[in-house]
C-alpha cells in the first residue's frame, strides 16, 4: 500500500512547527503504524534528512507510550487499542493520512510528535497512591474485597496512562485519567483512610497544570484505548463533592 | 577477580535470617546522609526506590522513559507466583524453591532461590496494600490460577495485565516517596557510564535524552535495575526501547557478567510477517492446551491451510513426542518448530511460522467453549494478523522472550564493583539457566522490595566514603569520555542506519547463537559480529546532532553495546559445552533430543570479567553446590 | 453549572405548567388570573432573584469554563473528528447557550417587562396572542426551543454525571426523565407560538405590525 503522508514536525519546543508531507510506497498492510514511521525514518536517514520523532515502546499496547493524534483521531481510526496497534490496512490505498502529537497545554510537544506528558506523574504524585509501608502490611487475605469491587476497581486501574483521553477531548481534560486512579482506590478498603485528601489534592494538581473542564462530552471514553468507563468520572465527582462538604 | 558470592552459613531454611540479623545497620538518623541512585524504574528499580526512599536514604531515580510507569514489566501477562497455599493443594516454600531449582536446571544459587521463595508471599501481602486489584474469588479472597505447567496453583494474577499492576503498585510506592521528597525522579535520563573511584561505585553518567547534555550524578551507592538484553536478537517479545547500555557499560568498568547464554525463547509468539516488524508479541502458551501443531508434508507447500487434506499434515509433535505430544515443553517446542522451518517446511509468507490449528478442538468441543477459553487470545490474533484462528489455523513461530544471565552479584545482590548493586532481570541470580513463568514479576519485586534495602545498609554502614563531588576528576574524566563517545557515533556520517544494524545483528544472533547452538554456527557468529561492530563505527548514519532530543542517537548507542554484548554470548554459548535449560548445544543432546547436562564439568557459574577492547574475556568460576535439590535429568516420559 | 442548571430545569417545567392555561379555551381568563398572582406574589418574587442569579450565574460560568478549555489547547488541531466520537448536543452546548440567552433576553422584554416593570395596557393573554401573530417572531420561539432542546439533552444528563449521580443503577430512570425534560418540555414550549400562530392570531393588522 502507499500512503501520502502529513506529519507535524517540530525541532523543539521552542520551535513553531510546521505539517511537512512524505510519501511511504509498498506498506505491508499488516504492518502496524508505528512500523510504517520505522520504514519512513530508514527512508529519511538514508536521504540524510531527520527522522520523525515519536514515543513507543512495547508495541503491544500496554506501556502507554504512543500516541498520535491521526486523521483527527487518538490513536487514529478504531476504538480500544492504542497507535502501536493500529495496522495500516485501517486505511485505504493512497489516502492521506494527518499525524499530529497530541495537543494540549499541559502537554508540550518536545519534537515532532513526543510531547511532555510528566503532568500525569505530577498528578499522582499529589496522592495518587495508598501509602503502605513496605514491609508493615497485613497477610494478602485479611482483607476480603467482594468480586464485583475487585473487578470495578480492575476495570479502573487498566488505564495506561497514554493521554488519549486529554487528546481527544475538545476542552483537554484530563478528567478520565485522573478519575480513573481516584475511581480505583476509593474502590477499595484500603484505600479508605486517604480517600478524602487524594481525590482533592489530584484534582487541586490537575487544575494547576492546566487541563481543561470536563463538559461530558464522553470523546473520552471513546479514544480510551482501555475503554475506562465515564462512570469513574461521575465517581470522582461524588467523592470530590463529599470531601468539600465533609 | 576473585568471586566471593557471600553465601551465608547454616541450613538453608535459616540463612537469610541468621544473615538479615548478622547486617550491620545505619542509624536511623544518619541515613538521610547518604545519597543512593537507582537506574531504571521497572518492578526492581520502582520498588527499590521506594523501599529505600522511605527508610530515609536519598534516593535519585532515572529513566530514559518520560515516565516511572512506562517500563516493560509493564507488559507481563500471566501472573506472580507466591507459595501462599490460598488453594490447599500442598504448596510450601520449600516447593516453589525446588521448582526453581529445578526449571532452572540447575544452575542457580541454591540460596538465593531459597531467599527468593521465602519472601515471595510478603510481595502479595504488600501488593494488595497498595491496591493491586488482584482477581479474588466470589468470597472476596486472593485467587489463584496455575501456570506454566506448575503442579500447584501458586499464580496471583490481575486479568491479563499482572505486570502493569504491579508496576503501578511499585509506581504509586515511588510517587509517594517523591511526594515526600525522599525520591528524586529524573525522567528521559539514559545512563551512559558509571563513576568508579578508590574501587567503589559512585556515581553515573545520564545523557539529558531532551537536551543531549551530559550530566553528572553522585551518590554513595548505585543500583542498576534496568532488565534484560533480549533485544540483542532485535526481534523479540521484549519493548523497543529495551536495552542492556546499563550492564554492559558497568561490565566495561569491572563488574563481571554472569552467564549470558542463557536466553529463554517462548514458542507461542505472532510470527513476523515481513522485514518491516518491529517485534514479536507473545500469546499464552496455554494455546497448546487445544490446539494441534502441525506443518505441510510437502516442502514448500504455498496452499492455504484448509486446502491441505489431513493425510498431507505433518503433526510432528505427536510424532515425534507420543506421550507428551503437543504439551511439550517450551524449549522442545521451539526447538522442533525452528527444525521444521529449517528443513523448508515453515509456512506463511515468510516461510518461519508453523500451523497452531483448533479446528479438531472445535469440532470436539464446540466453538463456544473455544471461545470461552481463549476468546481474548484469538482477538488479539484477529487484530494484528486479520485472520479468524476460528476459520483458519493460527501462525506460530518462537521468540526471544526473557534472559536470565546477567551483571554477576553475590548473596547481598551486590556487583563485582563494591558499592554498585544490580537487581530484577539485570542481575544473573534466581532463575538458573531457565525461568518458570510467572517469577519474573516475584523476583523483580523479592529484589527490590525485600532484599536490597537490608543489604545495602550493611554496605554503607562498614564502608568509608571519601567526600566526592561530580568536579572531581574521575567524574570530569568520565562525562569527557562518554560526550566523546557520543559525539563520536554522531560524526561517522556513513549510509546506514543504527535500524538496520540491529536486524543484521539479530539475523546473526537468531541463526547461530538461538535456540539451537552448535559450535560451526558460534564460531560462525563469533566471526560475523566483530565484522558488522567494525562495519558500524564507519558506516553508521544517524542525522542531526547530540544536543538535542534525537532517537537515531539513543537508538545508535544502545546497538553499539548489543554489537559487543551479542559477541560476549556467542562467546560464553560456546564455552559452555552442555546443554541446559535456555542453552542448547545441538552437540549435547540425548538421543530423543533433550538437553544433556554436563554436572562434572559445568556446574558453576560462569562470570566474565572485561578484559580491555578486542581482548577475550576473562572467565571467572563460581562452583555451584546442591546440598538440597539434587540435579537430575529432565525427562517427560 | 449544573445545579444551577437543574434548579432552571425545575423553573421550566413549572413555568410550562402555568403556560399550558394559555390552551384553556376561555378568552384568557385563567391565565389572566395566573399572570396576575405571579406579579402579586411576595414568595414568587422573592424566587425571581433566586432565578435570576441562577441564569446570570449558569451563563457566566458557562463562559468561564468555556474560555478555560480553550485555553487548554492553545495549538489547534488540524484535523480534529470530534464528531465521530460525540453527540452534537454535546458539542454545541455554548452555541445553544449563547442562543438561549440571546431569546432570553427578547422574551424577558417581550413579556417581563411591560407585565411586571412598565405595566402594559393589555392583558397577559392579550400580549402572548399579539406578539405570536408576528411569523418572524414565533419562528424565532420555535427555532430558539429547538436549540433548548439540545442543550438540555446534554445538559440533563450532565448534570447528573456532574454531580455523580450517573452510572448508579437507575441511569434507565434517569434518561426517562431526561426525556420529558429535553423533549417534552420544549415542545409544550414551542407549541405556544405555533399554536397561537395558527389558531389565535390577532387581528391582521396586528399580524403586520407586530414584527416585534
Amino acid at each position: 500500500m502507499n500512503f501520502k503522508l502529513k506529519i507535524w514536525r517540530q525541532k523543539n519546543s521552542t520551535d513553531k512547527g510546521r505539517f511537512v508531507e512524505y510519501l511511504v510506497k509498498n506498506i505491508s498492510p499488516d504492518a502496524s503504524f508505528l512500523e510504517m514511521l520505522d520504514v519512513l525514518n530508514v527512508e529519511l536517514t538514508r536521504r540524510g534528512e531527520e527522522p520523525v520523532a515519536f514515543d513507543h515502546d512495547c508495541r503491544e499496547g500496554i506501556c502507554g507510550s504512543c500516541g498520535i493524534m491521526i486523521n483527527g483521531r487518538a490513536h487514529g481510526p478504531g476504538h480500544g487499542a492504542a497507535t502501536c496497534e493500529l495496522r495500516m490496512r485501517a486505511f485505504q490505498d493512497n489516502e492521506t493520512i494527518v499525524a499530529e502529537p497530541w495537543r494540549a497545554k499541559p502537554f508540550p510537544v518536545l519534537r515532532d510528535l513526543v510531547v511532555d506528558r510528566s503532568s500525569f506523574d505530577r498528578i499522582m504524585v499529589a496522592g495518587g497512591y495508598i501509602s503502605a509501608k513496605t514491609g508493615g502490611v497485613p497477610d494478602g487475605n485479611a482483607i476480603p474485597i467482594s468480586k464485583p469491587i475487585a473487578d470495578q476497581a480492575m476495570d479502573a486501574a487498566a488505564c495506561i496512562g497514554c493521554g488519549a483521553c486529554v487528546a481527544a477531548c475538545p476542552n483537554s481534560s484530563a478528567m478520565l485519567f485522573v478519575a480513573a486512579k481516584v475511581s480505583h482506590l476509593a474502590l477499595l478498603p484500603q484505600g479508605q483512610p486517604e480517600r478524602k485528601s487524594r481525590v482533592e489534592r489530584m484534582v487541586a494538581q490537575m487544575d494547576a497544570e492546566g487541563f481543561g473542564n470536563c463538559s461530558n462530552n464522553y470523546a473520552c471514553e471513546a479514544e480510551c484505548p482501555k475503554e475506562i468507563s465515564v462512570s469513574n468520572i461521575a465517581r470522582m465527582n461524588t467523592e470530590y463533592i463529599l470531601a468539600k462538604i465533609r | 577477580m576473585k568471586l566471593n558470592s557471600k553465601i551465608p552459613d547454616g541450613p538453608i531454611e535459616k540463612k537469610w535470617d541468621n544473615h538479615r540479623f548478622n547486617l550491620k545497620l545505619v542509624n536511623p538518623a544518619n541515613k538521610r546522609k547518604y545519597t543512593i541512585i537507582v537506574v531504571g524504574t521497572g518492578l526492581a528499580g520502582a520498588s527499590a526506590a521506594a523501599s529505600l526512599g522511605e527508610l530515609g536514604y536519598n534516593v535519585l531515580s532515572f529513566s530514559y522513559h518520560e515516565s516511572p510507569r512506562r517500563a516493560h514489566s509493564i507488559a507481563a501477562q500471566g501472573g506472580i507466583n507466591a507459595p501462599k497455599n490460598y488453594s490447599n493443594d500442598g504448596d510450601s516454600i520449600w516447593r516453589l524453591f525446588y521448582d526453581t531449582v529445578k526449571g532452572g536446571d540447575y544452575r542457580a544459587r541454591e540460596a538465593n532461590v531459597y531467599r527468593l521463595a521465602q519472601v515471595s508471599g510478603s510481595i502479595i501481602d504488600q501488593c494488595v496494600a497498595q491496591g493491586v486489584p488482584f482477581a479474588r474469588d466470589y468470597a472476596g479472597y486472593l485467587d489463584n490460577r496455575s501456570f506454566g505447567g506448575a503442579q500447584v496453583s501458586r499464580t496471583f494474577y490481575a486479568r491479563g495485565q499482572t505486570g502493569q499492576q504491579l508496576l503501578l503498585g511499585a509506581y504509586s510506592a515511588l510517587c509517594r516517596q517523591m511526594d515526600v521528597g525522599k525520591v528524586k525522579f529524573f525522567a528521559r535520563r539514559e545512563m551512559l557510564d558509571v563513576v568508579v573511584i578508590d574501587g567503589q561505585a559512585r556515581g553515573v553518567i545520564c545523557r539529558n535524552l531532551v537536551t543531549g547534555a551530559i550530566e553528572p550524578y553522585v551518590g554513595d551507592a548505585v543500583v542498576l535495575a534496568t532488565g534484560g538484553y533480549g533485544n540483542v536478537f532485535y526481534l523479540s517479545t521484549n519493548a523497543k526501547a529495551s536495552n542492556a547500555t546499563a550492564i554492559w557499560r558497568a561490565y566495561k568498568r569491572g563488574a563481571a557478567f554472569g552467564n549470558p547464554c542463557y536466553t529463554q525463547i517462548h514458542p507461542t509468539c505472532i510470527p513476523q510477517s515481513g522485514e518491516y516488524q518491529s517485534k514479536l508479541t507473545l500469546m499464552s502458551e496455554s494455546l497448546r492446551n487445544d490446539g494441534r501443531i502441525w506443518v505441510p508434508k510437502k516442502k514448500g507447500d504455498t496452499r492455504k491451510p484448509e486446502d491441505i487434506p489431513e493425510s498431507e499434515r505433518d503433526y510432528y509433535l505427536e510424532r515425534i513426542y507420543p506421550a507428551f505430544g503437543n504439551l511439550v515443553p517450551r524449549d522442545v517446542a521451539s526447538r522442533a518448530a525452528k527444525r521444521m522451518c529449517d528443513d523448508g517446511y515453515g509456512v506463511g509468507s515468510t516461510g518461519r511460522a508453523v500451523y497452531l490449528d483448533f479446528g479438531a478442538a472445535i469440532k470436539r468441543l464446540g466453538k463456544n467453549v473455544i471461545e470461552e477459553r481463549y476468546g481474548n487470545l484469538f482477538d488479539m490474533y484477529h487484530e494484528i494478523s486479520a485472520e479468524d484462528p476460528y476459520r483458519t489455523p493460527m501462525r506460530i513461530y518462537p521468540a526471544v522472550h526473557y534472559t536470565m544471565g546477567g551483571l554477576w552479584v553475590d548473596y547481598n545482590l551486590m556487583s563485582s564493583i563494591p558499592g554498585m548493586y544490580v537487581v530484577g532481570e539485570a542481575n544473573f541470580s534466581d532463575h538458573g539457566a531457565n525461568r518458570l513463568g510467572a517469577s519474573a514479576l516475584m523476583q523483580g519485586l523479592a529484589d527490590g522490595y525485600f532484599v536490597l534495602p537490608y543489604t545495602i545498609g550493611d554496605y554503607l554502614a562498614t564502608s568509608k566514603f571519601k567526600q566526592v563531588s561530580a568536579e572531581e576528576a574521575s567524574f570530569k574524566e568520565t562525562q569527557r569520555e562518554v560526550g566523546h563517545y557520543v559525539k563520536k557515533m554522531v560524526s561517522i556520517n556513513g549510509k546506514k542506519s543504527a535500524e538496520e544494524f540491529h536486524r543484521e545483528l539479530g539475523k546473526i544472533m537468531w541463526d547461530n547463537v538461538g535456540m539451537g547452538r552448535n559450535k560451526a554456527g558460534l564460531k560462525k557468529a563469533l566471526a560475523k559480529i566483530p565484522k558488522l561492530r567494525e562495519e558500524f563505527w564507519s558506516n553508521l548514519k544517524i542525522v542531526g546532532t547530540a544536543s538535542e532530543l534525537n532517537m537515531e542517537l539513543e537508538k545508535a548507542g544502545r546497538v553499539a553495546d548489543f554489537l559487543e554484548l551479542g559477541e560476549l554470548l556467542a562467546y560464553d554459548a560456546l564455552h559452555r559445552e552442555e546443554s541446559c535449560g535456555g542453552h542448547f548445544r545441538e552437540e549435547h543432546q540425548t538421543e530423543e533430543g533433550e538437553a544433556k547436562r554436563n554436572d562434572a564439568k559445568f556446574s558453576y557459574v560462569a562470570a566474565w570479567e572485561y578484559a580491555g577492547a578486542n581482548k577475550a574475556p576473562i572467565l571467572n568460576k563460581e562452583q555451584l553446590k546442591f546440598e538440597y535439590v539434587k540435579p537430575s535429568q529432565r525427562s517427560y516420559k | 453549572m449544573s445545579l444551577t442548571g437543574l434548579f432552571l430545569c425545575t423553573f421550566l417545567a413549572e413555568h410550562l405548567a402555568g403556560n399550558l392555561l394559555l390552551f384553556v379555551n376561555d378568552g384568557g381568563e385563567m391565565y389572566e388570573k395566573y399572570s396576575e398572582f405571579l406579579v402579586s406574589n411576595p414568595v414568587i418574587r422573592t424566587i425571581e432573584i433566586v432565578l435570576f442569579a441562577s441564569i446570570i450565574w449558569h451563563a457566566l460560568s458557562g463562559f468561564v469554563v468555556w474560555l478555560q478549555n480553550r485555553r487548554a489547547r492553545p495549538v489547534k488541531y488540524e484535523e480534529y473528528r470530534l464528531g465521530d466520537n460525540t453527540e452534537l448536543a454535546s458539542r454545541m452546548t455554548m452555541l445553544s447557550g449563547s442562543v438561549i440567552f440571546f431569546f432570553l433576553v427578547i422574551h424577558l422584554g417581550s413579556f417581563f417587562v411591560p407585565l411586571r416593570v412598565t405595566g402594559s395596557d393589555v392583558g397577559a393573554y392579550h400580549l402572548v396572542q399579539e406578539k405570536f401573530s408576528s411569523l418572524w417572531f414565533s419562528g424565532f420561539y420555535v427555532l430558539a426551543l429547538l436549540l433548548l432542546a439540545y442543550h438540555l439533552r446534554h445538559g440533563f444528563q450532565s448534570a447528573f454525571q456532574t454531580l455523580g449521580l450517573r452510572g448508579k443503577g437507575y441511569d434507565s430512570i434517569l434518561s426517562a426523565i431526561a426525556f420529558i425534560f429535553w423533549f417534552v418540555i420544549p415542545l409544550g414550549f414551542a407549541s405556544i407560538p405555533v399554536y397561537f400562530y395558527f389558531f389565535r392570531r390577532a387581528s391582521g393588522a396586528a399580524f403586520t405590525l407586530g414584527l416585534l
